[in-house]
Order: C-alpha cells, then sequence, then structure tokens
C-alpha cells in the first residue's frame, strides 16, 4: 500500500518542484534585494533604500494607476464582452460559428496581437488610411496620441482583444457540463428570457469553473510587459515595463529599486484581485435577490444584438490585425494615406527570414520541448491522480495555477538573479524550465477535462481482458484521447511561443526567440521587421494547431466514436 | 467451513462498507453452467458488489470476505490476473479499433502467431453471426450487434467466470431475448459460473437459476 502511495506522489511531487520550487525561489530573489540585500553586488545588509529610491522616481504613482486601471478594466470588460454573447447566443448557430472563429484566436501571441492592433488604430495605420484622405483631408498621418495614448486605452484594447478568446473558451468548457442546454429549456420554458436564463441559473453554477481564469486574467493584465511597451503609454509607462528596463539598466544598484518595484507589483495586482472578489460579493449578491422577485426579461432582443456587435468587433479587429501583419511583412513600400502597399517584396521578407532563422530555431526547440514535456507530466500526474482522492487534488491545483495567478516580474526578477548565481543565466535549459513554469498549467487546464471525462468502464473492460496496465494506457486510453492530447501539446507550445518576459529576463539577451525580436523591432519603429516576426509568431502554433486537427481526421477517419463532438 | 475445492465462483460472507455503514452483505456459491441472478433496486450497492468481484472496488469503500473462482483466493488481486469477464450496461468497445482489433485485444498473449489470433477472431464473429464485420468501425454497428461483439471479446480473453451487469438493459425488446440466450448459451456451453445483476424479472426469469434479492444496506439496518 505505501509503495503505490509513493508511487502515486512521484508525479506530484515533480510538479509541485518544477512550479513551485522556481516561484518560491524567485520570490525570495526578489524579497532579499528589495530590502538591500545582495551580497553578490556587495549589498550585504537589509534597508530600505531601495524603496525610498522608488518612491522618489517621477511619476511612479500614474505608473501604479494605469497598470491597475488598465488591468482591471481590460479584466472587466473582456468578461462581461464574453459572458453577455454567452448569455445571448449559446445554443444558437450564430454561437457556433463564433466559436469556431475564436479558437484559432487564442493561439495569437499577445505581442503579435499588439502589434498588429497598433497597425489598425495607429494614427498612420489602417483605420485612418481607410478614411483618408476622401474623408479627412488628411495627406500626413494626424497627430494624434492614439497608440501609446496616456490614458491607456489602446493598451486596455489590445488586452481585451487577447483576453476576449482565452475567457470565451474557458467559458466554453465550462459550459460542456452535463445538463446545461437542460436548465436553458427549462428557465426558458417558465417564461425567462434567455439572457435571464443564464445570468440566474447557469452562471452560478459554472462560475466555479471560470473564477480561476478570470482571476489569472487580472494578474497578467496588470503586470503585461510586451503588450505595454507596444501600446502603452511612455509618459510615464505602466509598472511593469518600467520594472523592466531598470532592472536591465548598467547601473546594478538600479536591481534593488527594480525589486523594490517587483514587490510593489506584486501588491497592485493583489489589489487589482482583492477589488475584483469585492465587485464579485456585490454582484451575486444583487443576483440572488434579483432571481427571486420573478421578473422575466423576456425583451431581451437589444441586449442580445449588442453582446454579439461588440463580439464582432473584437474579433474583426483581430483578423484585420492579422491581415495587417501580413501585409507589412510583404510590403515593400506602404506610404500614407494609401490604404494598400505601393510595392511589394518578398525578397526582404526572405532575407529577413534567413535573418531570424536562429530566433525561430530557439523558438521551436523551447516550444516543441515545453510541450511535450508538459503533456507528458500532466499525463503521467493524471493517471496517477486517477486513483487518488479528492483532497489532494484541490491542493495540486492551487500549485498548478501559482504562477498564473502572480505577476510574472514579481518572481522572475529574483530567478534571473538567482540563475546568474548559479551560472546558469541565458541557458537555454533555465529559459526551458521557465517557459515550464507558465506552459504547464495551460496545459494542465487543457488536457484534464477531457482525460477524466473518459468512461472508466473503458480501463475496466480492458483490465478484465487481462490488458497490463501499461498495455491499457498505451493501447486503450493514450489512442482514444489522442485528439486532446495533440490539441494540448498545440496550446502548450503556443503558450510557449507567446512567452516574452521569461525569455526577456531568464535568456538575458542570450537566447532570443521571435517574440523577443518583434517586440524589440516594434518599439524601435521598425514595421516591416517587426511585422515578419509577428508573422513567424503565428505561424507555429498555426502549423501546431493544424496539425492537431489533421492527424486524428486522418488516422481516424473511419471512426464514427472519435469525430470531434459538436457542442 | 472449507470452501476452497469448491469448483465455480464463491462469495464467502462478502461485506461492503462505505463510512463504516454497511451496503450489503452476501454470501453464495455459483457452480460452473450456473446462472445466479442478482436482483435489486439502483442504489442498493450492486455496481459495488461487482466491482469488488473484478478488482476494482475504490478505496474509500471497504470490503471484508473473499473470492475464490475454482478455489483459487482472488481477494487482493489486480483485476488483470482474475480472469473473470465482465459485461457492462454498455458494449464499451473501444472506439478506436476495428471490430477485428477489439477481439484480437482481447486474445491471450500466449497466442503467438498472427494468423492464429486473426483466426479466432474470424471465427468468433462467424459463431455471432456476424461473419465479415470484422473491418468495420465499432459505432456502425446497432446496439444488438454491439453487445454480441463485446460477448465474444470477453469469452476471447477465457475468462473462468463471468459477470454480467445489466448487459441487455441498452437494448430494444425484440432483440433483447435473442441476445440474452446467446449469452446465457455460451456461457452454459462452456461451463462458466455466472452472476447476473439486473432489475428486470423478464432476464431474471430466463436466467432460470437462483435468485438472490438484494436489500439496500440502509433499509436492512
Amino acid at each position: 500500500m505505501t509503495k503505490a502511495a509513493g508511487l502515486r506522489t512521484i508525479p506530484a511531487l515533480v510538479t509541485v518542484c518544477l512550479l513551485a520550487g522556481p516561484v518560491l525561489a524567485g520570490l525570495a530573489g526578489t524579497v532579499l534585494p528589495a530590502f538591500g540585500y545582495l551580497p553578490v553586488l556587495g549589498y550585504g545588509s537589509l534597508s530600505l533604500e531601495p524603496f525610498r529610491q522608488l518612491s522618489a522616481e517621477p511619476g511612479l504613482v500614474r505608473s501604479v494607476a494605469l497598470s491597475f486601471g488598465t488591468g482591471l478594466v481590460a479584466s472587466l470588460l473582456s468578461l462581461a464582452i464574453v459572458l453577455a454573447f454567452a448569455a445571448g447566443w449559446y445554443g444558437t448557430a450564430t454561437f457556433r460559428r463564433i466559436s469556431r472563429l475564436l479558437s484559432p484566436l487564442l493561439s495569437v501571441p499577445h505581442a503579435a496581437a499588439a502589434i498588429g492592433l497598433a497597425f489598425l488604430i495607429a494614427p498612420s495605420g489602417f483605420a485612418v488610411r481607410l478614411f483618408s484622405p476622401w474623408a479627412t483631408g488628411w495627406t500626413r498621418p494626424p497627430d494624434l496620441l492614439i497608440v501609446q495614448d496616456p490614458m491607456g486605452m489602446a493598451m486596455t484594447l489590445g488586452l481585451v482583444a487577447k483576453e476576449v478568446p482565452f475567457l470565451f473558451l474557458m467559458t466554453l468548457a465550462a459550459l460542456n457540463r452535463p445538463h446545461v442546454r437542460d436548465y436553458f429549456k427549462a428557465g426558458e420554458s417558465l417564461g425567462y428570457g434567455r439572457m435571464a436564463v443564464f445570468f440566474t441559473i447557469v452562471l452560478p453554477q459554472i462560475y466555479p469553473l471560470i473564477r480561476l481564469p478570470v482571476l489569472a486574467v487580472i494578474a497578467y493584465s496588470t503586470s503585461v510587459v510586451d503588450v505595454a511597451t507596444i501600446l502603452g503609454s511612455t509618459t510615464p509607462p505602466p509598472l511593469a515595463p518600467r520594472l523592466v528596463s531598470w532592472m536591465n539598466d548598467p547601473d546594478l544598484e538600479m536591481r534593488l529599486m527594480a525589486s523594490a518595484g517587483a514587490l510593489l507589483q506584486l501588491m497592485l495586482s493583489t489589489a487589482a484581485i482583492a477589488t475584483y472578489l469585492a465587485l464579485e460579493t456585490v454582484a451575486s449578491a444583487f443576483a440572488r435577490a434579483s432571481a427571486t422577485r420573478g421578473r422575466r426579461r423576456q425583451a431581451d432582443g437589444a441586449a442580445r444584438r449588442t453582446a454579439l456587435g461588440v463580439m464582432f468587433i473584437v474579433i474583426a479587429a483581430m483578423i484585420l490585425s492579422i491581415a495587417l501583419l501580413v501585409l507589412w511583412a510583404a510590403a515593400k513600400s506602404w506610404w500614407f494615406p494609401a490604404a494598400l502597399p505601393q510595392h511589394w517584396s518578398l525578397e526582404r521578407a526572405g532575407n529577413a527570414f534567413i535573418l531570424g532563422l536562429p530566433a525561430l530555431t530557439s523558438t521551436l526547440a523551447l516550444a516543441g520541448l515545453a510541450a511535450v514535456i508538459a503533456t507528458s507530466l500532466t499525463i503521467w500526474l493524471m493517471e496517477a491522480q486517477g486513483r487518488s482522492g479528492n483532497g489532494s487534488q484541490r491542493r495540486l491545483k492551487l500549485f498548478i495555477f501559482l504562477p498564473l495567478l502572480l505577476p510574472q516580474v514579481s518572481f522572475l526578477f529574483g530567478l534571473q538573479m538567482l540563475f546568474l548565481v548559479f551560472g546558469l543565466g541565458g541557458s537555454f535549459l533555465s529559459v526551458l524550465l521557465a517557459h515550464l513554469v507558465f506552459v504547464f498549467p495551460y496545459a494542465f487546464l487543457s488536457l484534464s477535462d477531457p482525460w477524466q471525462r473518459l468512461d472508466p468502464r473503458y480501463e475496466k473492460a480492458a483490465a478484465a481482458l487481462g490488458a497490463s496496465r501499461a498495455r491499457i494506457f498505451w493501447q486503450v486510453r493514450l489512442p482514444i484521447l489522442l485528439r486532446p492530447v495533440l490539441v494540448t501539446l498545440a496550446v502548450a507550445a503556443a503558450v510557449s511561443v507567446g512567452q516574452y518576459l521569461p525569455t526577456l529576463m531568464i535568456g538575458a539577451g542570450r537566447i532570443v526567440t521571435v517574440t523577443t525580436e518583434s517586440v524589440a523591432l516594434a518599439s524601435g519603429g521598425n514595421r516591416q521587421f517587426a511585422a515578419l516576426y509577428a508573422v513567424l509568431q503565428l505561424i507555429i502554433p498555426l502549423a501546431g494547431f493544424s496539425l492537431a486537427a489533421a492527424v486524428p481526421a486522418v488516422v481516424y477517419r473511419n471512426r464514427a466514436a472519435l469525430r470531434p463532438a459538436l457542442f | 467451513m472449507r470452501q476452497d475445492s469448491f469448483q465455480g465462483l464463491a462469495l464467502d460472507q462478502v461485506a461492503i462498507r462505505l463510512d463504516g455503514e454497511i451496503l450489503l452483505e452476501i454470501g453464495c456459491r455459483i457452480r460452473p453452467g450456473e446462472i445466479l441472478t442478482i436482483m435489486g433496486e439502483s442504489g442498493s450497492g450492486k455496481s459495488s458488489l461487482l466491482d469488488f468481484i473484478a478488482g476494482f472496488l475504490r478505496p474509500d469503500f471497504e470490503a471484508g470476505g473473499r473470492v475464490l473462482l475454482n478455489g483459487r483466493d482472488l481477494t487482493g488481486l489486480p483485476a488483470q490476473e482474475r480472469a473473470i469477464g465482465l459485461m457492462f450496461q454498455a458494449p464499451l468497445l473501444f472506439p478506436h479499433m476495428s471490430v477485428l482489433q477489439n477481439l484480437v485485444f482481447a486474445i491471450p498473449a500466449s497466442i503467438r502467431s498472427k494468423t492464429d489470433r486473426r483466426d479466432r477472431a474470424e471465427r468468433a464473429l462467424e459463431d455471432v453471426g456476424l461473419k465479415g464485420f470484422g473491418g468495420r468501425d465499432p459505432a456502425t454497428l446497432s446496439g444488438g450487434q454491439q453487445t454480441r461483439v463485446a460477448l465474444m471479446r470477453t469469452l476471447l480473453a477465457e475468462p473462468q467466470a463471468l459477470l454480467l451487469d445489466e448487459p441487455f438493459s441498452s437494448l430494444d425488446r425484440t432483440r433483447r431475448a435473442d441476445v440474452r440466450d446467446l449469452v446465457f448459451d455460451l456461457a452454459r456451453k462452456k461451463g462458466l459460473p455466472v452472476l447476473l445483476v439486473t432489475h428486470d424479472e423478464e432476464d431474471a426469469a430466463a436466467a432460470a437459476g437462483d435468485i438472490h434479492p438484494l436489500e439496500t444496506g440502509r433499509m436492512a439496518g
């Protein structure tokens, strides 16, 4: 018995070490320098000097307010858009069509989406060009601060464009529970409007499943660096990008202040999450009170159409942004106010591609390895956990999602310094480890549901036929779950490709990926090259998801039960 | 009482508890070729009993007593080593395999030759009137056909006893009797002790064996 219990806990231990190890070590490596303790650089005594310096930084309050405001507003807006749309349209053909559009958009890395959005809404961007000069009279880009506006509106939009697909897919998975459709029917036959049924009957049941993703979105949005660098204000920038620039300052003393700032970031994100939880309490109390009043709210046509319209705008902006990335990558010259490039050239794209080959290779290697390791570990964990109780599973889940609930900078700073101390800074292995910390939670999120939902009787039937554990795994469970396993590999690879800050901080400039390159090029103002690298960012996840769809379709072309279920 | 020399399936003072409360208690013997029917409403612990006999009881249940098959004590053995065939309410043919692959999967590894394994599977299909169905996708078969394939898959693994967990409940009335007779016939021919769990009176009557009513532990206690 004890031996079996031991075997069961090994994967859980590996998981906890892999995730909590870097996070906790990184946090410690951030906290100590924040209080003036960094012996490697000759700072051996604790002091509050770093915090004093930090508070003396000009515009700090504004940076904090920007991070807090943009992050929280973007998260709330994304959630509202997703829930309103699901409420109004779940179960309709429109809903199905939109979900097919949104799934691939999830794999677009944040940086690529932000660059594309900048091409769309900038003063010299596509939207202005469409109306110039015939409607606006502009022959030169107007002198407006649309992108990098001081209020952070462009940045908020960029975050919404990325978080809507994510929250939507999480909601979709939650709606996939049994009986949800019946609840809709039951509510509607009692005379309630469709949206009223969703908010009073369905949402309270599925909300626990989407809560964690929402909190992760808040933690991420309030501390994002790549989107803030591309779309955020520069006078001053939000907190997180400022921290990164201090951290990379040649003056090493700045690192102490950056660490103090990272703790401030941690408090900021925690405050944002706390604010959200307070809003959640108010909203649920309000919902509970209104649910018992019996008002049917049947006239929700206008609300439904609005929800659809907003969702449509988000999707259209994303698709246009991606199209603009491709156009810019293939353009030779594209002067304002022409709506399309005047000259095309694939030669420059080809040259840039060859130039970017090392970055592309390391991106692919990182994504491939991280995906395989994260997916295998998830399967190992699930196979072991499947036979143990529920209590330990909940605690484990908290560990798995911990890296997503903390702002990345808060522990990546410390982690970077730890790697430097151990002489691992800028090595492929250390970057891979940092990627895994963020890739694994998504692999787990993607695979745990289908894995646990597989009818356990298949395993019983095979065991009763005398098949060994290994045979049941390789010949029954794994092949039946081929599709979700491949999708998980693709999700994991896409998450790895999208990692900006971990690559930047841990890679220390020696490991570069197409993502770090494209952000550097975009903030340097090189549109064409930034577009090219952004397109490269898109191609890897696209190839991954295409393979994940194509392989099972071919292998199981004659297996009706294994065709993808239409929800 | 020594039961070690008994041929067939014996349950020796089996008691299953959940959270200290007795779910069910049973002691019985089934001789080769005999069918014992256990009748009980849902919630009476039928599936826990089958899980216990087949080796799948979840760790949160406590079980006492022994399961003996032809004198061999199975209690504590892993499911793989018990040689007990199991049929569920659903046929549960593996959806990624063809009908033939499903059958070949069940044939013991001691039969090495590929053609031998194939021939056995083909013959098994013929035996239940499904000649030529080997290449088919199991999902394209009717419910009755799937159940027949599932039966042959169970028998090809050469079990020494058969547990039937309402395997006919998913079939429509007209097919039900045919499939049921086929299962009982084959089990008798092979001299297997059979334990049938059902809540259907007709199934119980057709089994023509002893009937053991199962009361829920809560009612009994």
